[in-house]
């Protein structure tokens, strides 16, 4: 069964086998205020996890997102090049990119340790 | 309101000449281009038109203008009187040196006053920005490591508070950007830095006061810890209106800096005019400024100096000269008493500002501000919805130009409130009454403050909509 995970710097992940799709937390979207573009990783791209992989930019700036987990880029959610308000729309279920990941970052919590980390 | 374009009328003129009685001549179709699409109207229109758009713009010289970090205090209208006399604007930058003595004497004597107030030892005047600037100080600072032999001082750190130039200059410079946490004192964080420095540090750029108008304390330790690891120190000179006769860069320890002239020391900006961002060095730099410096020869006389070492020319002649002598009139005017007042006053404004409204808009507790403070509207939209934004949109309708909005990014719901020493005491009594009426309004009636400004020709912009789908053309 997939797992979430979420991270600090307000990444969740969605775990299933050695498979994972990553995107942006409800309080991240809030804090960002309306995204006006999402700059994918390339297919293939090797990731490390808490290093910064990609990023977005909202109406108030430009922000980086941490990968979860070490690996590479399986897949990318196309769809949010021409419509990043999907991300702010439905954050839990727009995902961003999916990965192929050898191990998870040490930093990663559960969904109650992350609600009680953003209070 | 229609654009210029849109009010033209093929074959409207400003002006028409008589026919004339000397022979003249068509300039051949080949060299000529119709399709430029120049506006043609009547002087009337030309003049209409310019002055409606003049009375839609709000500058310092409409009213209160507390934009945070940018330092938009009045220009005295006498920096302009000065820039304008015939000997400074009938000249042309090719001009024999010997024909335009007085003009590089003015940009001498700025320097001069400019390395007293900082501390440093040479400058270079040229860059047109502090951008520009900023891009020259590490392009100084890598010919500097280079000289010495040291390729591998590649990284450059800045604090998670800078400004968003600081991390741009560094990249377009060819540095690579590692980020400073700050601490609880919202300072630099000493021990995240002590493991940060090494022998890849090119410099550590760093505001003092900080974007959250707090004096770095630590600035001593930071220098040590980043010249020990053979890194330089980068001074951001974005807030120097806090400290000017008080503390001096140069004395802090910083070995390059650079300075808005247009901010600190009164010229026109923020669509006013140009900005001017001189760079100011510690003397083992100085080999490297771009061309050319001004020398004073010992008959007094000012010359071009190039030097062999220079990392070249960063910009076209001699920078913005007008800016200069603005600046120099300013500085002139107030003399060395008169700037340490200034900034005096400016520290003194924010925290009479900060005082009035700290009990409804949070900020940083326990220590006075320095020029400029940063507010955090989170619980208000937690308790009412109403954000940073609305707050700063209904600011307009009461004729006054919004804070800084959403910077420094480790602050939410952030206002960077700076009201410059310019301002009177009824000024800022006018400014708390309004930001506390408005904080009342958001608890009674939020709704209000969504629909503001309605003063306005367009209320609010959808900025999200204009940033995915850009119109740029007509």
């Amino acid at each position: 069964m997939a797992k979430l995970m979420f991270t600090k710097t307000h990444e969740w992940i969605l775990v299933d086998g050695q498979k994972g799709k990553i995107g942006l937390s409800d309080y991240a979207q809030k804090q960002l205020g309306d995204l006006v573009f999402i700059e994918l990783p390339a297919l293939g791209a090797k990731v490390a996890a808490g290093r910064a992989f990609m990023n977005v930019e909202s109406v108030k700036a430009v922000s980086e997102l941490n990968c979860p987990a070490t690996g590479f880029v399986l897949a990318v959610n196309n769809d949010l090049e021409a419509a990043p308000e999907k991300v702010n729309q439905d954050p839990m279920g727009a995902w961003i990119v999916e990965i192929e990941f050898e191990s998870l970052c040490d930093c990663l919590m559960s969904e109650d340790d992350y609600k009680k980390l953003i209070g | 309101m229609e654009t210029i374009f849109e009010k033209s009328k093929k074959g409207k003129r400003c002006s028409s000449i008589k026919p004339l009685r000397v022979p003249t001549h068509t300039i051949k179709n080949k060299y000529t281009r119709g399709d430029l699409n120049l506006p043609e109207v009547a002087e009337i229109d030309l003049v209409r038109h310019y002055t409606a758009l003049s009375n839609r713009a709000f500058g310092v010289d409409t009213g209160f203008y507390p934009l945070g970090s940018c330092t938009m205090k009045y220009n005295p209208k006498l920096n302009d009187e000065a820039a304008n006399l015939p000997g400074f604007t009938q000249i042309h930058p090719s001009q024999e040196v010997e024909t335009v003595q007085g003009c590089m004497e003015a940009m001498y004597m700025l320097s001069e006053q400019l390395m007293e107030i900082t501390g440093m030892d040479g400058i270079s005047l040229q860059p047109s920005s502090g951008a520009h600037g900023e891009y020259l100080g590490l392009l100084l600072i890598d010919a500097y490591h280079k000289s010495r032999k040291q390729t591998g001082r590649t990284k450059i750190l800045i604090p998670d508070s800078a400004h968003g130039t600081n991390p741009a200059s560094a990249a377009m410079a060819g540095f690579e950007v590692v980020v400073v946490p700050s601490n609880a004192d919202k300072g630099v964080d000493i021990d995240a830095l002590k493991a940060l420095v090494g022998n890849d540090t090119a410099a550590l750029m760093l505001t003092n006061p900080t974007t959250l108008g707090l004096f770095e304390k630590n600035i001593k330790e930071i220098g040590k810890i980043v010249h020990d690891a053979g890194g330089l120190l980068y001074y951001d000179g974005a807030n120097l209106n806090a400290i000017m006769g008080i503390a001096r860069p140069g004395d802090m320890g910083f070995d390059v800096i650079h300075l808005n002239i247009h901010k600190t020391f009164s010229t026109p900006h923020g669509g006013g005019g140009p900005g001017s961002g001189p760079v100011g060095v510690k003397t083992a730099l100085f080999p490297f400024l771009p061309n050319p410096s001004i020398i004073k020869t010992k008959r007094s006389e000012f010359e071009f100096k190039f030097l062999e070492s220079s990392i070249g020319k960063i910009g076209a002649y001699y920078g913005n000269f007008g800016v200069y002598i603005k600046a120099l009139a300013y500085i002139l005017t107030l003399g060395g008493d008169g700037l340490k007042e200034s900034s005096v006053m400016a520290v003194t404004n924010a925290n009479y500002l900060k005082k009035g409204i700290a009990d409804l808009y949070p900020t940083e507790k326990g220590r006075h501000c320095m020029h400029e403070f940063v507010v955090s509207l989170e619980d208000l939209k937690a308790k009412t919805g109403v954000s940073a934004m609305d707050i700063a949109k209904a600011m307009i309708d009461r004729g006054m130009h919004p804070p800084t909005m959403y910077f420094p990014l480790i602050v939410h719901e952030a206002l960077m409130i700076e009201p410059t020493e310019t301002e009177s005491k009824d000024t800022l009594d006018n400014a708390i009454k309004v930001l506390r009426e408005l904080y009342e309004l958001a608890l009674s009636n939020p709704q209000a403050l969504k629909n503001a400004p309605a003063t306005t020709v367009i209320s609010r912009p959808d900025e999200a909509l204009a940033a995915r789908q850009p119109k740029v053309r007509g």
